[in-house]
């Protein structure tokens, strides 16, 4: 290991991490031979989220019912909640999380995707997150979160398609 | 040959270079210095034993995984969740049209163990297969001890999500898992959490791009969130993905970091289809009718990202479901 005269590389002394941003990002894309460039679905979260408006969730990946969502991440977010664990990743930026423990959930258990709720939410203050590029937060099954961003910033939600998913498929991603 | 509790079927002595030879059905297994031999009722093959031992390494680990693990354009399994096809040219349209493909489908843990007892046996004292060339010892050579604790670690597999109390736990230098020399620019601080007593099981974030900088294996998708059946499941890459997976369903990647390019070829021929760059942000699906095979420069992050539903193969096989992601 290690080794020139033994078959062995020689690496650099440092490395570079690149990683994107809305201010920042390098898009690549499907070379195609034989192929058509929409199944592939190729797109990119930051320049998904740089046309977006704040707080749209606009889906970048769809596998039967669950989707992956783009989110511009910008002043304050409604409340929301799902009767399922989400998750949301800072992709960009810094991003707040409010957390509610709902006295009363207004889904049923086995409902899938988050709604909006109307107003402040009713339950005891579970804590909040203050996340940075990188990390990744639980949205419990059943807790009302908000987010709060100050400066423009990106997360990305794993999640089940709800009733406020977005589909722009023909508008974000590849189709030639 | 004799066979052991567990129904491996291995020679009774060692060759010239001191390994054992392996027999599974008709297929039999042999190395010398630099090669793997394959034979099956209708040909032979040939592979480097780096390149061999790399893709047994992964279809061990993941356990077969989903779908189709080709070790290269001729030799591989096909999981179907309880027993595995191990073939040789079935997605070779050459070998196809000359009629010398060949299959066979085995109990899954019959395969699991005689795979488990080749890349033990197989795999020397300086060799780790999960590890980047850079990283590792060369897989050359005769017998020269073993290297149990590179071929057995554990695989993560979060039932919520990292950092959640009783569930899997964020990587430190303190549990053996330094950051990564290609990662050493990644921020490692972790979220500032202000749970509210009787909540911390609940508010609950950690650094995933740190815990990724940790990682101490190339291209083993890991769990590292799951809502429902949505599985995230990255994994740090760098060189080259040591097999061609062909896909059973889609599956969708998310490049967290650097870049990474896919040769896309057809699942079934291996004719050339496309190739995905791949850059920070980028998100492309990979239909379940290709295979595809990844190109790292650099180590990277990458968001594999799974539909764990059972039932999926065989509403994609009955062409209930398409084949790619979405309709526009």
């Amino acid at each position: 290991m290690g080794n020139p005269s033994r078959g062995g590389g020689v690496e650099h002394s440092s490395y570079t991490t690149v990683f994107g941003s809305l201010d920042s990002y390098d898009k690549g894309g499907v070379e195609l031979i034989n192929d058509d460039a929409r199944h592939y679905a190729f797109s990119n979260m930051f320049e998904v989220a740089a046309n977006a408006k704040p707080w749209e969730k606009i889906a970048v990946a769809k596998n039967f019912e669950y989707v992956l969502e783009a989110v511009r991440a910008e002043g304050t977010s409604e409340w929301r909640t799902a009767a399922h664990d989400e998750f949301a990743v800072c992709m960009d930026g810094n991003v707040t999380v409010d957390l509610v423990k709902l006295d009363a959930s207004p889904l049923a258990e086995d409902a899938e995707g988050s709604i909006a709720l109307d107003g402040e939410p009713e339950g005891a203050r579970m804590g909040r997150i203050h996340l940075g590029r990188g990390h990744q937060a639980l949205l419990p099954a059943g807790a009302a979160y908000r987010f709060t961003a100050e400066k423009p910033s990106v997360l990305m939600m794993q999640t089940i398609a709800g009733p406020d998913t977005q589909y722009r498929w023909a508008e974000i991603c590849q189709t030639v | 040959m004799t066979t052991t509790d567990f129904q491996v079927s291995t020679s009774d002595s060692v060759n010239a270079d001191g390994y054992h030879s392996f027999r599974l059905g008709e297929f039999e297994f042999r190395r010398d210095e630099y090669f793997v031999y394959i034979t099956w009722p209708t040909g032979q093959h040939m592979m480097s034993i780096d390149a061999f031992l790399r893709a047994l390494q992964r279809d061990v680990a993941w356990d077969f995984f989903y779908g189709i693990v080709n070790f290269d354009g001729v030799f591989g399994t096909v999981n179907h969740y309880g027993t595995v096809d191990i073939f040789a040219g079935r997605y070779n349209d050459s070998y196809r049209k000359a009629e010398l493909d060949y299959s066979e489908n085995h109990e899954t843990p019959e395969i699991r163990e005689t795979f488990k007892s080749i890349l033990a046996d197989w795999t020397n004292d300086t060799f780790d297969p999960f590890a980047s060339p850079h990283e590792t010892g060369a897989a050359w050579g005769v017998k020269n001890g073993s290297n149990e604790a590179a071929i057995t670690r554990r695989r993560v597999a979060a039932r919520r999500m990292v950092a959640v109390p009783g569930d899997e736990q964020i990587r430190t230098d303190d549990s053996g898992f330094p950051v990564n020399r290609m990662f050493l620019d990644v921020d490692q601080t972790e979220p500032v959490i202000e749970p509210e007593p009787g909540f911390e099981d609940e508010v609950v974030a950690f650094n995933l791009f740190a815990y990724l900088s940790r990682s101490d294996v190339t291209w083993n998708p890991s769990v590292v969130s799951q809502c429902k059946d949505s599985l995230f499941c990255p994994t740090t890459e760098e060189y080259i993905l040591p097999i061609i997976h062909g896909n059973d369903r889609v599956e969708w990647f998310v490049q967290l970091s650097d870049q990474i390019t896919w040769e896309v070829e057809d699942r079934d021929t291996g004719a050339v289809r496309a190739r995905v760059t791949m850059k920070a942000g980028d998100v492309s699906a990979m239909p379940a009718d290709i295979r595809h095979q990844g190109y790292s420069p650099k180590r990277s992050m990458l968001l594999v990202w799974e539909n764990n539903s059972s039932a999926i193969p065989d509403l994609i096989a009955s062409g209930q479901a398409p084949t790619y992601p979405v309709e526009f």
